[in-house]
C-alpha cells in the first residue's frame, strides 16, 4: 500500500495539536525549562572560564614560561640571573599580594611590576596603562582595574588602605585601568614600591619570560629546573590557566552535572509525555493504519511531531539559557556566590557548538519519546489497536527488565572506575546508568507492586486501585517522572546534609581553643612578630596559647600551591590534634621528621603513610615522613601539617599568623578581647574571634555555597512535579468519557475527584518510595565516589530522615491535589458531550 | 412515577434550534414506553433531561415525587444513583474493570456491602446469562455481551427507572433480539418503568407504548 500524501499526514498531525493546544504547549513547556537551565549554566561556567583565560593572557602577555614561587616569594637575584641567559630575550619580574582590605572582610590582589621591563613581555597590559606609567613611580601610588575601583567605590585621587603585617597603610590611586584593559579586580604599582611598602623587600613572586625565536621551551623549561631554588616552578601561560582553572573544576563540573540532571529530568518528561499521548491516540491511529496509512509513514509521523516538539522547544530552550546566563552573570556574578572566581560581572560566552549540542540533545530526547510508542503503534495490528483498553497490550510488548538489570550492574561496576583526568567521569556515568536501569525496570516494579495493593471497601478508592492495577505498564511511565526528580533530589539532600554534618563536626574537632586571634582576616599580609606572640601568652586570661604559621609551598608545576601550617602537635598520638583518616604510622627511630597531609595532599600528590617527601621550606628543600592523613575541609588545594619546631629550626621564621587560645577558668572572651586588643594596639588588622563564631561562619559559607545546588535541585523537583501535573492533565483528558459514564450511573463530581486524588497519592507514593531507594543508592556514589573524586576529601554518610519524610509527603500530597485538580477542570465540562466523545 | 409537563430545550451558539418544544407525558409503575423519532431530533436530549444530566429551559420534570429541575447537580447525581439505571448505545463499560466489578459499581456507590453487593452482581449476571463472563474484561467480548453487562450494570441496584438510549443500534438482529427481551424482562420483574430511546421500529415493538418525537413534539403512537 502507497504512503499517504504528505499534505495528509500532515493535516493529520495539525488536527491532534489543534485538538490538545494545552498538552503540547506542556509538553513544550517541559523541554523549553530543562534545554534552558543546561545552557544557563553551562554558559555561566564557560563566561568564567574565560575571564580566566583572558585573566592569565593580561598578565603573561606573551610570556613563553612563567617561572613561580610560593606565597611568601623568592630571592630577587633568580630575575638577575635568568635575564642573563643567552635564550632569554626578555624578563619581566612582578610582586603579587593578596592584600587585606583595611576594614573590610576581603583581599585585594596587588601587583608591582617593572613598566620598562614589563612593556617588553606585557605590551597590551602597558600600553594600557601608557598616561599614567610616570605617576606610578611614587611610592604611595597604584593603578586600580575598573572592575576593582567599581567594587571598592574608589576614583581617581581617593585613598586605599590596605593591612600589612598588623598595620594598616594608605595608598593613593593616581589613575585607573580602561574597562577592558583588564576585567579582574587588581591594583597595579611599581615593584619597588611594592617590596617596600608590601614588606617584601628583597622577594619577588614571577618573573615572565621571553624566549628568543628559535628556542625550544619544553627543553629550556627542563634545563631551567636545576636553576631554580627549592619551591619555585617553570611553567607554560597554558598550564597557568589549567592551574588556576583546576581550583574550581570539579565545582564546574558538578554545576554542569545537575544542569544535566534537569535536562535529564526535561527531557524525561518529554518522553514520558509523548508515550502518553501516543498511547491515547492509539485506536485514532489504528483507524488511520485501516484508511491506509502504512505502518511507516504512521511511526514516521510520530515521530516528526516528536522532532518537531523537540526542535521547537529546544530552541527556545537554549534562548531562554542564554538570557538566564546573562542576567544571572549580571545579579549574581560567574561562581553564583560560591567564591570561587573574583572576577566582577564577566561578559557572556556564547559557545555556538555546546549551545548546538544543547539543542540536539533537547530535540534528540524528544524523538526518542516519541520513537519508541511510535515504533509500537505501527507494529500493532488494527484491528486490536481500535479496542478500548489495548494500551496496556501495546506496552507490554515493550520487554524492558533485562536492559533494565543489565544497566543497573554496569552502573554499579563502573563506580570501581578511577576518575578521568581528576574528574569522576565514571562516578556520574554509573548514576546515569542506574537511574536508566531502574527507570526500565519500573513498568516490572509497577505491575509487581499494584498487583499487592490491597482491595478497598470505598468505591472512589476501589476504582482508583482497579484503574492502576489495570494499566500498570501506563502507570509506571508516571512513577518514572516522579523516581527521576525525586531520587535525585533525595541523592542531593542527603549528599549535601552529610557534607554539612561532617564539616560541622570537623569544625568541633578543628576549634578546641575558647578564643581565635588572627593577624589579618584573609591575604597574606599579617603576622605576629616573637614579641607581640610574647604579649598575646602574657594577656590576663590567658591560660594557654598555641600559635600557628601558615604559608603555602609549591611541590608541583601541574599542581596548585599546598598550604604549610607549622604548628604546635600535642604530645601523645597525632589524632589528639588532628582528625586522622589513616592508622597513624610510627616513624622509625633514624626516620626524618614527621609531616601530616590532608586527603586532598594524599590524592594529589600521591602520597600515603610512611612516604617521603620533600619540602621546599628554605633554599634547600628539607626531607620529611609522611606520618598521617588527616581530613581538611578548608583547603583544597591541600595541607601539610609539621611542628612549629622543626620548622622554626629549619627556617628560622619565628613568625605566625594566627593563636589558638585556652582561656584561665574563670576568664570569658568578653573580657580577655579588650585586653588583647589593648595589648596589640598598634595592629589595626587583628581579628579576634571565638570558636562558636568561626564554626557559624564556615557554616554560612557552606550555606552560601550549596545555595545554587538547592535552587538547582528545586528546579529538577518542580520540573518533575510539572512533569507528574501534565501526565496527570493529559490523562484526565483522556478518560473524559470514562468520567462521563461514571457521572452517568451517580457517580459526583466530589467521588470522582477523590477517585482521581487517591490515584494521584498511590502513584506518587510509588513514586516517592522507589525514589528514595534510588536516591540512597545514588547518595553513596556521589559520596564514597564522586565527592572523593571531585573534592579529594571524605564525608560521613548522614541521612536526614526528618527533612526527606516532610519532602516525601509535601510530593505525596502536591501529586494528590494535582491530579484532583486535573479531573475538576475536566469534569466542569459536558457530561453528555463527553460521553458521545468518539475518542 | 414520572412526569413531564411543557419541556423545551434549545441548543445555543452558531446553527442554535429548539430541540424539544412543550413536551408532555407521564411514565406509571411498571410500564415501559418507547420514544421513537429521526436522527437528531432530540431523542436523546429528551433521555438525558429525564436523567437529570442536563436542565431544561423550561418545564417541568417529576420523578416519584421530586421535581429534577429544583434539585442541585449532586442531588441529581445521587437520584440518579440510586433509582435510575443507564444504558447506552456504545455500551461505555469502564474498559479496566471486569465485568462483575463494571456491574457492581452502582452497589458499592450506593454503600452496599461487598459481600451483598457480589451476591447480586453474581445473580443478575445470570439473569442476563453471562454469569460466565464475570471475570473478564469489557476487550475480550462481543458486542452482544457488552450490551448484556450494561443491561446488567443498569439494573443491579434495581433502579425505579431504567432508561436505554439506543441499546440495540451496535448489535446484529439476533443480538438486538436478545438484549431487547433481557431489557424486557429485567424492567418488569423490577416492578418499574423504563424508557427506550430507538428509531428502530423492532425494538420499540418490545414496549408496552409508544411516543413519536418529531419538529413539532411528542405525540403517542398507540398502546401495544
Amino acid at each position: 500500500m502507497a504512503a499517504w500524501p504528505g499534505a495528509t499526514i500532515q493535516a493529520v498531525s495539525a488536527g491532534a495539536l489543534r485538538d490538545n493546544p494545552g498538552r503540547f504547549a506542556l509538553a513544550l513547556l517541559g523541554v523549553v525549562l530543562g534545554v534552558a537551565l543546561g545552557v544557563a549554566v553551562h554558559l555561566i561556567n564557560a563566561s568564567a572560564l574565560n575571564e580566566f583565560k583572558l585573566a592569565v593572557h593580561s598578565l603573561s602577555g606573551d610570556a613563553d614560561l612563567v617561572i613561580r614561587g610560593p606565597r611568601a616569594g623568592f630571592d630577587e637575584s633568580l630575575y638577575a640571573r635568568l635575564a642573563r641567559l643567552p635564550q632569554v630575550q626578555a624578563a619581566s619580574p612582578a610582586v603579587e599580594s593578596e592584600a587585606q582590605l583595611t576594614g573590610r572582610r576581603e583581599t585585594l590582589r596587588i601587583i608591582g611590576l617593572d613598566a620598562f621591563r614589563a612593556a617588553q613581555v606585557q605590551p597590551e597590559l602597558i600600553a594600557a596603562m601608557r598616561d599614567q606609567l610616570r605617576d606610578l613611580f611614587d611610592a604611595e601610588a597604584l593603578l586600580l582595574s575598573h572592575s576593582a575601583a567599581q567594587w571598592l567605590g574608589l576614583d581617581v585621587g581617593d585613598t586605599l588602605r590596605v593591612d600589612v603585617g598588623t598595620s594598616a597603610i594608605e595608598f593613593k590611586v593616581v589613575g585607573l585601568l580602561p574597562p577592558g584593559a583588564y576585567r579582574q579586580r587588581i591594583a597595579v604599582m611599581d615593584i619597588a614600591s611594592a617590596q617596600w611598602r608590601l614588606q617584601r623587600l628583597g622577594r619577588i613572586h614571577r618573573i615572565d619570560l621571553r624566549l628568543r625565536p628559535g628556542t625550544d621551551i619544553d627543553t629550556f623549561q627542563r634545563s631551567l629546573a636545576a636553576l631554580l631554588p627549592a619551591g619555585v616552578l617553570a611553567a607554560t601561560p597554558e598550564a597557568e590557566l589549567e592551574r588556576s582553572a583546576d581550583l574550581s573544576r570539579s565545582y564546574r563540573l558538578n554545576l554542569d552535572m545537575l544542569a544535566l540532571v534537569a535536562l535529564f529530568t526535561g527531557a524525561f518528561l518529554v518522553f514520558s509525555t509523548q508515550v502518553l499521548a501516543i498511547l491515547r491516540r492509539r485506536s485514532q491511529l489504528a483507524t488511520l493504519r485501516v484508511l491506509g496509512l502504512t505502518r511507516r509513514a504512521l511511526s514516521g509521523m510520530l515521530i516528526a511531531e516528536g522532532a518537531l516538539l523537540g526542535a521547537l522547544g529546544s530552541g527556545l530552550g537554549v534562548a531562554l539559557g542564554c538570557a538566564l546566563a546573562a542576567l544571572v552573570l549580571r545579579h549574581f556574578g560567574a561562581d553564583l556566590g560560591a567564591g570561587y572566581f573574583r572576577i566582577a560581572a564577566p561578559a557572556l560566552h556564547i559557545e555556538p557548538v555546546a549551545l548546538a549540542l544543547y539543542w540536539l540533545l533537547g530535540t534528540a530526547f524528544a524523538i526518542a519519546g516519541a520513537a519508541v510508542p511510535a515504533i509500537e503503534a505501527g507494529r500493532r495490528a488494527p484491528a486490536h489497536a481500535l479496542r478500548a483498553g489495548d494500551e496496556e497490550e501495546g506496552l507490554k510488548k515493550l520487554h524492558t527488565f533485562r536492559a533494565g538489570a543489565a544497566l543497573i550492574l554496569s552502573g554499579f561496576a563502573l563506580t570501581a572506575a578511577p576518575p578521568v583526568n581528576g574528574l569522576p567521569v565514571f562516578g556520574y556515568g554509573a548514576i546515569a546508568l542506574i537511574l536508566l536501569g531502574t527507570l526500565l525496570l519500573m513498568p516490572a516494579l509497577a505491575v509487581m507492586t499494584l498487583a499487592r495493593l490491597p482491595a478497598w471497601r470505598f468505591p472512589p478508592a476501589m476504582l482508583a486501585v482497579a484503574q492502576l492495577q489495570a494499566t500498570p505498564r501506563q502507570v509506571a511511565i508516571s512513577i518514572g517522572a516522579i523516581v527521576t526528580s525525586f531520587s535525585l533530589m533525595v541523592a542531593m539532600l542527603i549528599m549535601v546534609g552529610s557534607f554539612r554534618q561532617s564539616l560541622e563536626e570537623w569544625l568541633t574537632g578543628m576549634l578546641p581553643a575558647d578564643l581565635y586571634v588572627r593577624a589579618a582576616r584573609s591575604g597574606d599580609a599579617g603576622f605576629f612578630t616573637p614579641e607581640q606572640q610574647a604579649r598575646i601568652a602574657a594577656t590576663p586570661g590567658v591560660g594557654h596559647a598555641r600559635f600557628m604559621r601558615s604559608r603555602n609551598l609549591l611541590l608541583a608545576p601541574e599542581r596548585p600551591a599546598v598550604f604549610l601550617l607549622a604548628r604546635e602537635i600535642a604530645t601523645g598520638p597525632a589524632s589528639a590534634t588532628l582528625p586522622l583518616v589513616s592508622a597513624p604510622y610510627i616513624l622509625p627511630s633514624q626516620a626524618p621528621p614527621a609531616a601530616w597531609i590532608s586527603e586532598v595532599a594524599a590524592d594529589l600528590h600521591g602520597l600515603r603513610p610512611g612516604d617521603e617527601i620533600l619540602l621546599p621550606l628554605d633554599a634547600q628543600p628539607s626531607l620529611f615522613t609522611v606520618a598521617g592523613i588527616w581530613r581538611d575541609y578548608a583547603r583544597q588545594t591541600g595541607a601539610i601539617v609539621i611542628d612549629r619546631e622543626t620548622y622554626i629550626a629549619i627556617t628560622g621564621d619565628r613568625l605566625a599568623n594566627e593563636a589558638a587560645l585556652w582561656l584561665a577558668s574563670g576568664s570569658t572572651p568578653r573580657e580577655v578581647e579588650p585586653a588583647l586588643r589593648e595589648r596589640l594596639s598598634a595592629a589595626q588588622s587583628i581579628e579576634i574571634t571565638t570558636a562558636r563564631e568561626m564554626r557559624g561562619e564556615s557554616l554560612s559559607i557552606f550555606d552560601r555555597t550549596f545555595a545554587v545546588t538547592y535552587a538547582l535541585e528545586v528546579v529538577a523537583v518542580l520540573i518533575g512535579l510539572f512533569g507528574v501535573s501534565v501526565s496527570f492533565s493529559a490523562q484526565a483528558l483522556a478518560r473524559r468519557r470514562e468520567f462521563g459514564v461514571l457521572r452517568h450511573i451517580g457517580m459526583t463530581r466530589r467521588e470522582i475527584g477523590l477517585m482521581l486524588g487517591c490515584e494521584g497519592a498511590l502513584v506518587s507514593a510509588l513514586g516517592v518510595g522507589f525514589g528514595l531507594a534510588l536516591g540512597w543508592l545514588i547518595s553513596l556514589i556521589l559520596v564514597y565516589v564522586i565527592n572523593r573524586q571531585s573534592f579529594h576529601w571524605s564525608i560521613d554518610l548522614h541521612v536526614p530522615w526528618l527533612a526527606l519524610a516532610a519532602l516525601a509527603a509535601v510530593l505525596v500530597a502536591a501529586a494528590s491535589v494535582t491530579a484532583a485538580w486535573s479531573g475538576r477542570r475536566v469534569m466542569s465540562d459536558d457530561v453528555v458531550g463527553a460521553v458521545r466523545e468518539d475518542w | 412515577m414520572l412526569s413531564i409537563r411543557h419541556l423545551n430545550k434549545a441548543y445555543r451558539g452558531p446553527g442554535s434550534r429548539l430541540m424539544l418544544r412543550d413536551i408532555g407525558f407521564e411514565v406509571a409503575a411498571g410500564e415501559y414506553v418507547a420514544i421513537m423519532g429521526e436522527s437528531g431530533v432530540g431523542k436523546s436530549t429528551l433521555l438525558n433531561l429525564v436523567a437529570g444530566l442536563d436542565l431544561p429551559d423550561s418545564g417541568s420534570i417529576a420523578f416519584e415525587g421530586s421535581e429534577l429541575t429544583a434539585l442541585d447537580d449532586n442531588a441529581r447525581t445521587l437520584l440518579r444513583r440510586d433509582r435510575m439505571g443507564f444504558v447506552f448505545q456504545a455500551f461505555h463499560l469502564l474498559p479496566h474493570l471486569t465485568v462483575a466489578q463494571n456491574v457492581m459499581l452502582p452497589l458499592r456507590l450506593g454503600g452496599a456491602a461487598a459481600d451483598h453487593s457480589a451476591r447480586l452482581t453474581g445473580d443478575m449476571l445470570e439473569a442476563v446469562g453471562i454469569g460466565a463472563l464475570a471475570a473478564a474484561y469489557p476487550r475480550e467480548l462481543s458486542g452482544g455481551e457488552m450490551q448484556r453487562v450494561a443491561i446488567a450494570r443498569a439494573l443491579v441496584h434495581r433502579p425505579r427507572l431504567v432508561l436505554a438510549d439506543e441499546p440495540t443500534g451496535n448489535l446484529d438482529a439476533e443480538s438486538a433480539g436478545q438484549v431487547l427481551a433481557v431489557l424486557r424482562e429485567a424492567v418488569k420483574r423490577n416492578a418499574g418503568a423504563g424508557i427506550l430511546v430507538t428509531h428502530s421500529a423492532a425494538a420499540a415493538a418490545t414496549t408496552d407504548r409508544i411516543y413519536r418525537l418529531t419538529a413539532e413534539g411528542l405525540q403517542r403512537s398507540g398502546e401495544q
